[in-house]
């Protein structure tokens, strides 16, 4: 596993909105990467830039007012960040496809299933409208829509929630994507459609072979399909390891904020401690960690210093000064 | 569908009748007197009144009113009081000139106005937008019979390029079949009356489409700019379509639901007869004959008339209803 070559790295990634009112640094130096055929979890608080750093990697950024401003994003090597307009759209959607939260307004509503899907095929691959149509339904059967070759001729209306996610997936999956992003997938949905929707990830992931980022704030999902994840706070990364490691010996306070705020996860299960307070204003952080308002573990060195992501650990990346033991060393 | 169509149709029956109630108590409460207006300022009072007689203006307004629903009922709109004409024979003279040049003027409208506002839409806050949308604020409230005289004055009068009135230019020959100048013309190979039928058409069609064309303008950026933060326009960016085909399918299918609508009220308003375009441009259609048949007194046409026109906006609307089923298959028709 660990000469594997990663499939996408981003390094060092400043994503910022230039507003009338200041600038939104909503990614923050996000440094991550993915490798061929894992999944990646992304977690954090609404508004921690989960669906920016992702909006950033496929260069869907609305500019203005958002632009990004440092960082490489190596896909296969190259970098996406240098590539033309023109080079991205062949990416997006054949090599990098994405799946989006809300499967009731994702869809176009004027549109059948059909024509949705073969223009997306269309786009990426030089087959006639009959293969395409045909690869339509196919891929209808394969995330588990029963009678595809008659639903194909629907809109989206006439699906109910579960449904449309799985209509999304398969548009996402038309083009065999070596990585598809899903932005919160399950969350609009039922518990029960959930889980469903959850498995079919898992096993659309063992069929076609493809790495998978799962952005979520939910750590439930995290345990369920993640290899590894990614902690966000206010734009950066709070703490970057496997999935077992985190929840066995996860070090940011952070972190462990959010285990003990989550009923399914927390080890005492009479107790929730959800993290008090709120996320900091992404226009106008404070000096020192944008996480030390909140912080049980607040040092007085972590208002003035902005602590840079260690890696503890093997393969364990953590981004709090208690665990930086250079400038621990000053405080103490 | 076709259950809502019929049931559609039977609809109009009520409306007809408010509209026919309507059009006859106003013509009436209009002071004025058609014999007078038909023999004159020198006509006595016993003519005056034998003429009344003749022409049942001396019956109750009920039984006036009866006279004129049963002949409706029949099929027949009957006959102008100063022509002497069948109105229906006269408005299928004049129909299709005051339809093919609301058909010609939404043209212009619509192809304009909706790539304006995309435009302008697209790029927010650029100079285009800027500059379409401010000419859109003065095309609203340009007063019409101003620019109409304008532009007879710039382009007949100044530079002698466009034909200031009529259809056809005298001594120009077409054989009518619709009475669509454009279409005769062209079923019957006539390119020359099609170029100068066509010539005809520009001003008063550009006088026309000015209103609708700003209306539709920035109905349509409005409509586009809210299409273009929704959800499903991110998905087809994500799956790499191109931004013409996210733009021109996509956006503009969905935006086109309101400003279809919008398409749908102007160009029945258009129907209607736009009186003074066709004063202006002395186009021999529908608005110009109301107008001189109100002048005139003249009862049965501005009656027969309006019903008819009703009849047409109430048409026009049920097209602009079926045509939002096709748009936007979300609705349905019970
Ligand atoms: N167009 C924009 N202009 C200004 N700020 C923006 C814009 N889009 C996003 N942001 C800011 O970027 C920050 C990160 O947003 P992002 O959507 O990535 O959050 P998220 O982690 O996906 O949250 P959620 O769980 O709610 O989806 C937000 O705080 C938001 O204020
Ligand atoms: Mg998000």
């Amino acid at each position: 596993m660990e000469s594997v070559k990663p499939l996408l790295e981003v390094k060092n990634l400043h994503t910022h909105f230039f507003t009338k009112t200041g600038v939104v640094r909503a990614v923050d130096g996000v440094n991550f990467d993915v490798k061929p055929g894992e999944t990646l979890g992304i977690v954090g608080e609404s508004g921690s830039g989960k669906s920016i750093t992702a909006m950033s990697i496929l260069g869907l950024i609305p500019s203005p007012p958002g632009r990004i401003v440092d960082g490489e994003i190596l896909f296969k090597g190259e970098d996406l960040l240098k590539k033309s307009e023109n080079q991205m759209r062949q990416i997006r959607g054949k090599e990098i496809s994405m799946v989006f939260q809300d499967p009731m307004t994702s869809l176009n509503p004027v549109f059948s299933v059909e024509k949705q899907m073969v223009e997306t095929v269309l786009a990426h691959e030089k087959v006639t409208k009959k293969q395409a149509r045909d690869r339509a339904i196919e891929l209808l059967n394969l995330v588990g829509i029963p009678d595809p070759s008659k639903r194909v001729k629907n809109y989206p209306h006439e699906f109910s929630g579960g449904m449309r996610q799985r209509v999304m997936i398969a548009m996402a999956l038309a083009c065999n994507p070596s990585l598809l992003i899903a932005d919160e997938p399950t969350t609009a949905l039922d518990v029960t459609i959930q889980a469903q929707i959850l498995e079919l990830f898992k096993k659309m992931q063992k069929e076609l072979d493809m790495a998978i980022i799962m952005i979520t704030h939910d750590l439930g999902v995290v345990a369920e399909v993640c290899d590894r994840v990614l902690v966000m706070y206010a734009g950066k990364p709070a703490e970057f390891t496997d999935t077992k490691k985190l929840f066995d010996q996860g070090k940011h306070p952070y972190t462990l904020g959010l285990m003990n705020s989550i009923p399914k996860i927390s080890p005492n299960k009479e107790k929730l401690i959800p993290i008090t307070g709120l996320p900091p204003n992404l226009g106008d952080l404070p000096k020192g960690c944008s996480f030390a308002p909140r912080c049980k573990h607040v040092m007085d060195s972590c208002l003035s210093i902005d602590p840079t992501l260690q890696e503890i650990d093997e393969n364990h990346f953590v981004r709090c000064l208690l665990y930086e033991e250079s400038k621990k060393a000053v405080t103490t | 569908m076709l259950k809502y169509i019929t049931s559609r149709l039977l609809m109009l029956i009520p409306v007809l009748i408010g509209v026919s109630i309507l059009a006859f108590s106003l013509i009436h409460l209009v002071p004025g007197d058609p014999a007078r207006s038909i023999l004159g300022e020198k006509a006595t009072a016993a003519q005056l009144e034998a003429l009344r007689n003749e022409l049942g203006l001396n019956d109750p307004y009920v039984v006036q009113y009866g006279r004129f629903l049963g002949h409706i009922l029949q099929g027949d709109l009957g006959k102008s009081i100063q022509s002497k004409e069948s109105i229906g024979v006269e408005l299928i003279q004049k129909l299709p000139a005051t339809i093919e040049l609301a058909i010609f003027a939404m043209v212009i409208a619509i192809v304009i106005g909706v790539l304006a506002g995309v435009i302008a839409a697209v790029k927010q806050y650029s100079w285009f937008d800027n500059i379409s949308m401010t000419v859109s604020l003065f095309g609203v409230s340009l007063p019409i019979f101003w620019l109409g005289l304008m532009m007879i004055w710039i382009f007949s009068v100044t530079f002698n390029i466009l034909p200031p009135s009529g259809r056809l230019t005298t001594g120009v020959e077409l054989n009518t079949i619709t009475n669509f100048y454009l279409l005769d013309s062209i079923l019957t190979g006539n390119w020359v009356a099609l170029k100068d039928a066509f010539l005809h058409l520009l001003m008063p069609g550009i006088a026309l489409a000015t209103i609708p064309m700003a209306i539709i303008a920035r109905m349509t950026r409005s409509s586009m700019l809210e299409v273009m933060r929704q959800d499903y326009i991110r998905t087809a960016n994500a799956k790499g379509l191109r931004k013409t085909i996210i733009i021109f399918q996509h956006a503009l299918k969905n935006a086109s639901l309101p400003v279809l609508t919008v398409v749908g009220l102007q160009f029945g308003l258009l129907l209607g007869g736009a009186v003074l375009t066709e004063s202006i441009f002395s186009w021999p259609g529908v608005g110009r004959y109301v107008y001189l048949a109100v002048l005139g007194r003249d009862y049965p046409v501005v009656q027969s008339t309006i019903l008819v026109i009703a009849a047409i906006f109430v048409f026009v609307n049920l097209i602009t209803d079926i045509l939002y089923k096709y748009l936007d298959p979300r609705i349905k028709y019970e």
